[in-house]
């Protein structure tokens, strides 16, 4: 069966969709065939998230129709998308998280009774079914604020489970999930797509890509750039369509002269979350720590930045022991972090690009009493450019910009605070690939100029290469420390899932 | 998760423990501080104190609702004034005249009649101009506190009728009207968060906003439901009390939303939205109460009855903060 003589299941066309100062949408066409899967594509801010919110009902376009089969719609409201059977799930969590996860999975839906009653039994039963169906670990009467980032991902894929879709937006499903429940999610895919489901798949990440689509449509700074079979294309050619050029993605070769020891950690444990970890980080060295989500490679940052008390063990920063209680301490040893989930601890999304980026060192940019505007201008300036940045002008709400935008917003908050010692916990989750790589090039720099950085990944491209050293992380232990030289996919796999080399748990 | 629950527990029980001890601290500083022989946890006493309850604990029933949608209701104290106003003016109407005492349900309907449009008037603010709640019902506070002057100055409106006045000191089982109507409303109001769509929408729309539009659940008219639910509540509340006293003075049920809202944040519901509980609202209006009568009944003044319960609502908001910090190891925010 060949895909070009379907009828498409849902159809854009023309789709316009201006904001204050962006034209987010110019003119894009689109279209889902039943039981494909069709993967878009394109830089931060490329439009992608807006979209699939005019096709959802989130937001109404100012030109252009959508067709399901061959009859015009409006989507006028979530529900009526709902309604006419397209899921939408989000690219930021949407979860009211003092509600059980039955009631966020029917949320807006609910199973009713008589007078108006919720059909408790019903929607326990339904929501039940659902979560076996996922595979997941826990009941529908948990509360969603008790979950894991990554169960609350999944609680946001059991939605697409509830209605007879005819189509399903995943936008960027897979940024907080563990390897296992990635192949949860594709075996959902693959069965909402054998029952004749179009689905539309949202990802920076190449290889997920080339593993679930059948086609790939690229948008470019909200204008449509074409459609490619995947089964005939490559990395290469969609890059190129994404960014206008080729990407060197070699891993990182030179070999920088390392200083003194700039931090060491000895014998930290914090509780349960991680024991007696050691490591030392050097002046120009970037220590990349892989591992799965949930390793303990988060809190072993926490840690170090004062936001956990530590059960046991030592920090060194120089050589001297330090305790550090609070991020203020953190901050005035030199120690940045970047933290993995931006939308709740990096930014504050209801002020402005500028001031998010100056925020931690707001009280150093004064002109007599007053915040001097003008230094803080240049710091964004400076950020914008670097990390290409897309955002009409600096007074734009945070909130406003695309998910990787807001992204970069924090990576540019930290470095241009000019730690000695940076941490930087998922810095690519959700960045396109050109600003990946850019950002890995800022990260060797970084430490070429002599900043000891650790980086927190769970992209083995990624720590393969921006790091030194490599440490791999099984369930709160380090489990091994390799060199860039030693390190391969196969011994690093083996580390991280416990095994020794002898295939043995540890 | 285990420990969780517990936790969870132990802050959801927070309210009877501390209603517990306040009947421990006053029956033995009674004994030796009280002027009056009785002993402070005597039987009449402690329904009297229901009674006294009432008319702060039927309008806290909506504020827990209002608040756990994630607004506020400033204006409910000006609103307990005009319904009773309008339901004690009434009953002179000429118009009204031959209904002889089937006046009273008209009066009574009129009143709950005006809450109602109150509560939808701030709605609908709140709905259309997506003002803040906090500033669209400090306006409307001020608004309705006029129309209570507008209506007959600074004369008080009285109506004495004794028919009225029967049914509001009734009593079944032992329990005054006014126990017996907070009651029922709070079964009511628990029945409606727990049990119905529009309740557990309510907790939904206070926890996410975004989330709950994303969903699809119509915000605004949704939250219009509930300021009238809190309107009617007020002027319930406005209509169990004058049936028995007969009179309003313009300047009553001020400052009636600040013992609501103290009530309320006592039984714990989050100011932020997304969280709470009627039945513990209940336990902090009562815990309330007893704090006043139970400083009185040792000797205190009404000054001092004041800077204990705002010393102690500050101390709650603390302890709950130090509460929802879970553990050493836990992360700090
Ligand atoms: N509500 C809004 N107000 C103003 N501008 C907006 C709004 N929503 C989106 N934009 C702008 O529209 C453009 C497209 O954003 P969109 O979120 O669709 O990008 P995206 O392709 O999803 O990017 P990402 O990969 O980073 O998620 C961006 O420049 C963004 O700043
Ligand atoms: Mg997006």
């Amino acid at each position: 069966m060949s895909v070009h003589d379907q009828k498409p299941a849902l159809r854009l066309e023309g789709i316009v969709k201006t904001f204050p100062g962006v034209r987010a949408l110019d003119g894009v066409s689109f279209s889902v065939l039943p039981g494909e899967v069709h993967a878009l594509m394109g830089e931060n801010g490329a439009g992608k998230s807006t979209l699939m919110k005019v096709l959802g009902g989130l937001h109404q376009p100012n030109e252009g129709k959508i067709f399901m089969g061959d009859e015009p719609v409006v989507m006028g409201s979530p529900m009526d998308a709902k309604a006419k059977g397209v899921v939408f799930i989000h690219q930021e969590l949407s979860l009211a998280e003092e509600l059980s996860v039955a009631e966020n999975i029917y949320l807006g839906e609910l199973p009713r009774k008589s007078f108006g009653r919720v059909d408790w039994d019903r929607l326990y039963a339904d929501s039940g079914a659902i979560l076996k169906r996922l595979n997941c670990g826990f009941g529908p009467r948990t509360l969603v604020g008790d979950l894991s980032i990554a169960n609350m991902q999944m609680v946001e894929i059991a939605r697409a489970l509830t209605v007879d879709a005819k189509a399903v937006i995943f936008d960027e499903p897979t940024a907080s999930l563990t390897d296992a429940e990635k192949v949860v999610l594709f075996e959902v895919i693959a069965d909402l797509r054998a029952q004749g489901v179009g689905i539309i798949y949202i990802s920076h990440r190449m290889e997920e890509i080339f593993r679930i689509s059948d086609r790939i449509t690229v948008l470019r700074d909200g204008a449509y750039r074409g459609t490619l079979n995947t089964a005939e294309t490559d990395e290469d050619e969609v890059t190129r369509l994404m960014i206008g050029r080729s990407l060197d993605m070699s891993r990182n070769a030179e070999h920088v002269e390392t200083g003194d020891v700039a931090l060491e950690v000895r014998g930290l444990s914090c509780g349960k979350l991680f024991q007696d970890v050691s490591f030392e980080v050097r002046e120009g060295e970037v220590v990349g720590f892989y591992g799965l989500v949930g390793a303990g490679r988060t809190e072993i940052a926490e840690t170090l930045f004062g936001l956990r008390t530590p059960s046991a063990g030592k920090i060194l920063l120089k050589g001297k022991e330090v305790s550090i209680h609070s991020p203020m301490d953190a901050i005035a040893h030199g120690i940045s972090l970047v933290p993995e989930d931006r939308k709740t601890q990096g930014l504050v999304l209801g002020m402005n690009c500028r001031d998010n980026i100056t925020l931690p060192q707001v009280g150093d940019l004064t002109a007599g009493p007053f915040v001097s505007d003008g230094a803080e201008i240049a710091i964004f300036d400076q950020y914008r450019d670097r990390l290409d940045i897309k955002t009409p002008n600096w007074r734009q709400q945070v909130g406003n910009l695309s998910g990787g935008n807001q992204q970069k917003i924090v990576i540019g908050k930290w470095l241009s605070m000019h730690p000695e010692v940076l941490i930087v916990d998922e810095p690519t989750r959700g960045i396109d690939i050109g600003s990946k790589s850019e950002i890995h090039n800022l990260i060797r720099e970084l430490a070429k100029s002599g900043y000891a950085v650790i980086v927190i990944s769970s992209e083995m491209p990624e720590v393969m290469r921006v790091s030194d050293r490599v440490i791999a992380m099984y369930n709160g232990k380090l489990m091994r420390s390799f060199t860039a030289d030693e390190v391969t996919e196969d011994n690093l796999v083996q580390a991280i899932s416990g095994l020794s080399e002898n295939g043995k748990v540890a | 998760m285990q420990q969780e629950t517990r936790k969870r527990m132990i802050k959801e029980s927070a309210i009877w423990g501390f209603i517990v001890l306040e009947l421990i601290f006053f029956s033995v500083a009674g004994h030796f501080l009280s002027l009056s022989e009785n002993a402070f946890m005597d039987f009449e006493n402690m329904l009297l104190l229901l009674k006294q309850s009432a008319p702060i604990g039927i309008i806290a029933l909506g504020m827990t609702v209002v608040m756990i949608n994630g607004n506020i209701d400033l204006s409910v104290g000006a609103t307990f004034a005009l319904a009773a106003v309008v339901m004690l003016d009434s009953m002179s109407w000429p118009i009204f005249a031959p209904l002889g005492d089937w006046v009273i349900p008209v009066s009574w309907a009129l009143a709950l009649l005006t809450g109602m449009v109150l509560g939808a008037i701030n709605g609908f603010i709140v709905w259309k101009t997506g003002v803040d709640a906090f500033i669209v019902t400090l306006g409307s506070m001020l608004g309705f506190r006029g129309l209570v002057f507008m209506y007959n100055g600074e004369q008080p409106t009285f109506q004495l009728n004794w028919t009225m006045v029967d049914i509001a000191e009734a009593r079944l089982f032992g329990l005054q009207t006014p126990t017996l109507v907070l009651i029922v409303c709070t079964v009511l109001v628990w029945l409606m968060l727990n049990k119905t769509i529009h309740g557990r929408n309510v907790y939904a729309v206070g926890d996410n906003r975004e989330a709950a539009v994303n969903a699809g659940i119509r915000v605004g008219p949704h939250m219009m439901i509930n300021f009238i639910i809190i309107g009617f509540l007020a002027a319930l509340s406005s209509v169990v009390f004058y049936s028995a006293s007969g009179s309003v003075n313009p300047n009553d049920g001020m400052l009636y939303e600040l013992w609501v809202i103290t009530a309320v944040v006592l039984g714990g519901t989050k100011l932020t939205g997304g969280k709470g509980s009627v039945i513990a609202t209940f336990g902090g209006v009562i815990a309330i109460q007893l704090l006043r009568k139970g400083l009185g009944h040792i000797g205190a003044d009404t000054a001092m009855v004041n800077l204990v319960i705002g010393s102690i609502l500050i101390a709650v908001l603390y302890l709950d903060k130090q509460l929802n910090r879970k553990g050493d190891g836990d992360l700090k925010v």
